[in-house]
């Protein structure tokens, strides 16, 4: 049975009503996984259609700016979509098809995993259904359109907190229903096995790139690899094929909101605990009864009460090392990137940047650090201005 | 590989559940703090007044991922009014000064994990709980807690769905005090009565259906093709509508329910 956990992360907790179709969903994902065909399809729609390889480029203005380690960004922003959801996405919805399902549903908070999930639906010929909280709908009425244009049916869910993890719930509890004819599309590295497992492959092609660039261009690997971390899928998929070698020092970034002494936050391994939620025992914020704690961040797509198990893992046996960064320091890393390299990146990803900027000055001038940026930030721009208190119309 | 429930000791208490479906039995359900702690024990009694055989006590969860919309809305009600795990076993406590019937909690894994296994299920020994429902521990993860239940003499009352017969009767096997019939949404009379005809073919252990009965006509229907049935959703409804006066409401309507499944 152990090869559904991470240590003791991950499991199967779910509702027995789920059980049959995780199965067939284990069996069909071990028999295409492997297959030729599937792959070759795989690999087709991550090349034409999404702009793979993404680039690994030297940010040479920020390597000076901040004097320390050569500073390279994995620019997944890049990508069809505008972040790295697609890559778990195409994945799935090929997996999907040769399972011979009609309909993907799937869960979304910011809209980001939603729209992506609609555009490969819209691509493949599948049917689409998202859930969102009533909340997300509202803060982003942009992508609830983006995803109506796409052909997409958006239920906005108003149970629980109304946000992300209610989606999850809502989307489970359809699933639940309908599991003969539907595929649950999941959007992170988190849930009952084997999701953790397919997202993270579908997401390790970043990493499986981003070394084979910087051997190429720099001749040996990074010193640090960073990765800003909600559920943990660019995360892992950052870190997958580096956690082989020691030496290469793995980073995730949380959310800390208005810093995780208010609790108004989402830095789950920071301040969380063990338990066990939507399907995987891993670490979360809840209360001092087992009560799933409200979370907050100004990005909505680090803002889950939950990590992944692999995560989990990675930090219980100390191979990855997680921190947090503020709203604060998020919104300056947001305006620092775009003035200094050119690039808007993502809130999400702009934790990341914020805490690079900490870290890097005091770094060798010959260590190579490897930033992910999950996702471009033009989705971002709107509530970046009303930060800083300027009214812009979306 | 060797089964989960292979490493249990053999049983050597007899499952008060099980002796209680001899007839049909009835179970009644509520939500603990649903209005309050004080309501839900005159509710208990008037159930067990009105002919319930076995009292199911949700403590409350906040992300029931399998329940519907009205039992979500009771468990949130809940836990706005303050219910923790430690006030429901009070509320146990004060029951068991009047009534010794039968008693399972539902709860989700988070809750029972948080209070730490051996502490809950100490406290469900003692307080004289005779099994847990807990829906997101199916099958595959449930060796982690019978373990401890079963030291506890409390069972881990496995669910059964539609599902092949494989695994129907591997998870019926190992099914200890009663099993939880959940039909599923497009499932017929016929087919639930397959799906406990599979099951009785491996063991004896008694199965009640719950899930969404709350007419007269659903209740003889599966009284008839079961050991016993489950009232959940109804109950909390009439809950949610008189808030603190549901008491004769929920004596009338399990005493109507106890008559037609028992005729």
């Amino acid at each position: 049975m152990s090869n559904t956990k991470f240590g003791i992360y991950g499991g199967q907790y779910v509702p027995e009503v789920l059980m049959n179709e995780i199965i067939n969903l284990e069996n069909s994902y071990n028999k295409f996984k492997n297959d030729t065909k599937f792959n070759s399809e795989l690999e087709f729609l991550l090349n034409n259609y999404a702009g793979r390889p993404s680039l690994l480029y030297f940010a040479k203005n920020m390597t000076q700016d901040l004097g320390g380690a050569k500073v390279y960004l994995k620019r997944e922003d890049l990508n069809h979509t505008g972040s790295h959801k697609i890559n778990n996405v195409l994945g799935q919805a090929l997996l999907a098809k040769y399972m011979g399902k009609k309909k993907v549903i799937a869960e979304t908070g910011a809209g980001q995993h939603g729209v992506a999930t609609a555009t490969a639906a819209a691509l493949l010929g599948l049917e689409c259904e998202i859930y969102m909280g009533k909340e997300d709908t509202q803060r982003q009425a942009l992508n609830v359109y983006r995803m109506e244009l796409l052909g997409a049916k958006v239920h906005s869910v108003t149970s629980g907190t109304m946000t992300l993890k209610d989606a999850v719930n809502e989307a489970m509890r359809e699933w639940a229903r309908n599991s003969e004819d539907t595929f649950y599309l999941l959007g992170s590295v988190m849930g009952p096995h084997p999701y953790p497992t397919i997202v993270r492959d579908f997401q390790s092609v970043i990493s499986k790139e981003a070394r084979k660039q910087i051997l190429e261009i720099e001749g040996r690997l990074p010193n640090l690899v960073m990765a800003c971390i909600g559920g943990g899928s660019n995360a892992i998929g950052m870190f997958y094929n580096f956690i082989n070698d020691a030496n290469v020092n793995l980073i995730g970034v949380e959310a800390a909101g208005k810093g995780v002494e208010t609790g108004m936050h989402a830095a789950t391994l920071t301040t969380g605990r063990l338990g066990v939620f939507h399907g995987m025992k891993s670490i979360f914020c809840q209360d001092e009864n087992g009560q799933i704690a409200p979370v907050y961040s100004i990005s909505a797509g680090l803002d889950y009460p939950g990590v992944g198990p692999e995560h989990a893992w990675l930090n219980s046996i100390g191979r990855a090392q997680y921190v947090a960064a503020s709203d604060d320091e998020a919104v300056d890393a947001f305006e620092y990137l775009s003035k200094v390299e050119g690039i808007i990146p993502a809130i999400e990803s702009s934790h990341a940047i914020a805490h690079a900027r900490k870290i890097i000055p005091e770094m060798n001038k010959d260590d190579i650090v490897i930033i992910c940026l999950s996702g471009r930030g033009d989705k971002d721009a709107a509530a970046m201005a009303k930060y800083r208190g300027r009214k812009i119309y979306e | 590989m060797p089964q989960p429930w292979q490493n249990i000791e053999e049983e050597k208490y007899m499952s008060r559940l099980t002796e209680v479906f001899k007839n049909k039995a009835l179970t009644g359900f509520l939500t603990a703090g649903d209005p309050d702690i004080e309501s839900n024990e005159r509710y208990i009694m008037q159930m067990v007044n009105a002919g319930v055989d076995i009292v199911e006590i949700e403590i409350p969860f906040s992300d029931p991922i399998m329940e519907g919309e009205i039992i979500q809305a009771s468990a949130l009600r809940a836990l706005k009014s303050g219910t923790t795990t430690d006030k429901v076993f009070d509320l146990v406590n004060s029951i068991r000064k009047k009534s010794d019937i039968p008693i399972v909690f539902l709860t989700y894994l988070n809750p029972v994990f948080n209070y730490g296994y051996e502490k809950f299920f100490q406290q469900c020994k003692k307080l004289m709980v005779d099994g847990v429902i807990i829906p997101d521990l199916p099958y595959e993860e449930k060796t982690e807690v019978e373990l401890i239940a079963n030291k506890y003499d409390t069972d881990i009352i496995s669910l059964i769905v539609n599902a092949p017969k494989e695994r129907v009767q591997k998870i019926a096997k190992s099914a200890k005090g009663f099993i939880y019939i959940v039909p599923s949404a497009d499932s017929t009379e016929e087919n639930t009565q397959d799906l406990i005809c599979t099951i009785k073919e491996v063991t004896n252990v008694p199965c009640a259906v719950g899930f969404g009965i709350s007419t007269l006509e659903q209740a003889k229907k599966y009284a008839v093709i079961s050991d016993g049935i489950i009232l959940g959703s109804a109950i909390v409804r009439i809950i949610a509508q008189y808030g603190k006066n549901a008491d004769t409401k929920i004596y009338d309507y399990i005493k109507s329910i106890k008559e037609i499944i028992q005729s």
